[in-house]
């Protein structure tokens, strides 16, 4: 299928990415709106000799993916924001126990059983720990069809390279919308998995484990992981900026937010008025150096969310009160259009 | 001179670090003596429970896998799935296996999934000081039974293996008790036969053990002993409640 363009849907891009970065391995339970996920793997998997097995619920799905990836291969769970709840747990023991696997939230709105429509809610949940402990995991959030594949691709490698979970954050926008896809072959990296539980044949016997009761033993553990925290933070930070060089109003979104507020940038441009972008592409870690260079340009920041006010907190962190930092959000599955974003950026900018 | 007694290799050269005549230690090795005489150490991968179990691993020589609290059968089914010809159990209590752990166990059964599953019933929760488990029997004292296990509020002690068996799928389940050195062999015997099947590729094999928690039962081992092979054992009949590997075609 390589180099071939075809036309999909998100969900099934996420899908397709994770077949081609040679994940054989899906294990899941049905929610809306990521349905399309389980549903083509359930498809596509047996073509590729892979395995996939609708589980009894995302507690037991994502220790299904515990299990496979712990043995060492490619494995993953798809869901929706309360199923990714459940693999709170989950996420914790992999974070805990080092092993690769990954997860994707196609987030709806909440709390609770909230709606089915696209939205940004499960931010915190997703960059600071939803699961308890000490841990940090690759948070990537594509905002196009395309960039879900890539990203997909690309997640897998980075969770074999560090050891970690790595969650890929959409939301139902995303996963719906239909749009061309250039599919490709990956060069397959190759990863020393000496760790992985096979059987012990000529070898001393492994164990994958998360408990550390020696004295300090959990101490020095969480500090080893902490430098692998501050190694993704120096490595794999991602952002794309748009007509941010000389903006005067820095705009920062993420996701289907910051393709929305992409079109608001242009039209903003073509009306004459300097607003820019910055479009975290890993949420974990967080671009804080693009953030800090444009308050050195910008007089102003405004970020716009699918949510009431989330991520608003690591731009301040980053902006350190440098600038003023405004906030548009749309929660509960309000999603702003192009118009919209640009009567706010006017707004913004008369504050300055 | 022929070396009658040894320790199996699949066990570590380490002293179990149980409380005296707890079941864990002999069944360690009831499980590390079937894996030797069917010669598959170095295909084996054990899932270490939440629980007392949980340093399995310090002492089986084999891959061993810790897992979340109830969840090792799902574990199970992930690595199985990624290593079919692997032999893979699970090893865990009643409290990891009938309360936080129903769903996956019995969707793991109902899947048929190929791995065995070791279920240690010691009536009470071990590792957290011995409060009330799904398997404590009616009447037993517990740390957050005090007055003992009432009917009405907490309910009968469930039968798992019992349960299971209503289930089409699973190939094979039987229980046995740790209340004497018979059935200690007996158990091995079971296990060994669960393994064999999964060998096989035959399916969801799973073998209840009536164990004994002397310490948080207040008991001798003694008394212990004569405990399980009595009151628990008139709850918990021993016997094979599935054998498909049995039946007349
Ligand atoms: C999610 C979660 N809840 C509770 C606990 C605390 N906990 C540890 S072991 C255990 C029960 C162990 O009892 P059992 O499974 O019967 O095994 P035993 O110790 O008797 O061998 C509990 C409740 C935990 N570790 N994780
Ligand atoms: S508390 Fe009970 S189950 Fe745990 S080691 Fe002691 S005797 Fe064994």
């Amino acid at each position: 299928m390589s180099g071939r363009q075809v036309l999909m849907k998100g969900n099934e891009a996420i899908a397709e990415g994770a077949v081609a970065a040679g994940c054989r391995y899906f294990f899941g339970y049905p929610i809306t709106p990521q349905n399309e996920i389980p549903e083509y793997m359930s498809r596509r998997l047996p073509e590729v000799g892979g395995v996939f097995v609708q589980s009894e619920s995302e507690v037991a799905a994502i220790n299904m993916v515990f299990g496979a990836s712990a043995c060492g291969v490619r494995a993953m769970t798809s869901s929706s924001s309360p199923g990714i709840s459940l693999k709170q747990e989950g996420i914790s023991y992999l974070a805990g126990a080092e092993l690769p696997a990954l997860i994707v939230n196609i987030q709806r709105g909440g709390p609770g059983l909230g709606n089915i429509s696209a939205s940004q809610g499960d931010y915190f949940q997703a960059t600071k720990g939803g699961g308890h402990g000490d841990y940090r995991m690759l948070v990537y959030a594509p905002s196009n069809v395309q960039e879900a594949y890539d990203l997909v691709i690309k997640a897998f490698d980075k969770a074999d390279e560090y050891r970690t979970p790595v969650m890929v954050l959409g939301d139902g926008i995303l996963g719906q919308t239909m749009e061309p896809l250039v599919l490709r072959k990956p060069k397959a990296r190759r990863f020393d998995k000496g760790w992985a539980l096979t059987g012990c044949e000529g070898r001393a016997p492994n164990v994958v484990k998360s408990l550390f009761m020696g004295e300090g033993e959990l101490e020095r553990m969480n500090l080893l992981r902490q430098k692998k925290y501050d190694r993704m933070r120096a490595r794999e930070v991602m952002c794309e900026e748009y007509m941010a060089e000389d903006a005067e109003l820095a705009v920062v979104a993420f996701g289907t937010a910051g393709r929305i507020a992409k079109a608001a940038v242009r039209l903003a441009r073509e009306r004459g008025i300097k607003a820019g972008l910055i479009r975290p592409v890993t949420l974990f870690p967080f671009p804080d150096r693009v953030v800090q260079k444009a308050a050195k340009t910008a007089s102003r920041f405004l970020v716009v969310e699918m949510n009431t006010g989330q991520m608003v907190e690591d731009v301040r962190l980053a902006v350190d009160a440098a600038r003023p930092v405004g906030f548009y959000g749309r929660p509960g599955g309000g999603v702003p259009t192009p118009a919209e974003l640009l009567k706010v950026f006017g707004r913004e900018l008369r504050k300055i | 001179m022929k070396q009658v007694f040894k320790r199996p290799d699949s066990l570590k050269d380490v002293p179990f670090r149980f409380c005296p005549g707890c079941s864990h230690g002999t069944l360690h090795r009831m499980v590390a003596q079937a894996i030797d005489e069917l010669g598959v150490r170095e295909k084996t991968i054990g899932i270490a429970p939440v629980g007392c179990a949980v340093f399995a691993y310090d002492y089986f020589n084999f891959d061993v896998l810790e897992v979340a609290h109830g969840r090792p059968p799902a574990a199970c089914t992930g690595m199985k799935r990624a290593m079919p010809d692997r032999l893979i159990f699970s090893y865990q209590g009643d409290g990891d296996l009938a309360a936080i752990g129903m769903s996956e166990i019995i969707h793991a059964a109902n899947r048929g999934e190929n791995f065995t599953v070791i279920f240690v019933n010691n009536a009470t929760y071990g590792m957290t000081g011995g409060q009330m488990a799904p398997t404590t029997l009616v009447g037993q004292k517990t740390t957050t039974t005090p007055k003992g296990r009432a009917v009405h509020g907490e309910g009968y002690p469930i039968r798992v293996s019992e349960m299971l068996a209503t289930l089409e799928t699973p190939y094979y389940i039987e229980r046995t008790a740790m209340d004497c050195a018979k059935n200690v062999i007996k158990t091995r015997n079971a296990i060994k036969k669960a393994f064999t099947y999964q060998m096989d590729g035959r399916g969801f094999t799973f073998v209840e053990v009536l164990s004994i928690c002397p310490v948080n039962w207040g008991m001798t081992p003694l008394e212990a002993m004569d405990w399980c092979g009595g009151p628990m054992k008139e709850y918990f009949p021993v016997g094979v409640f599935k054998d498909e590997g049995k039946r007349v075609v």
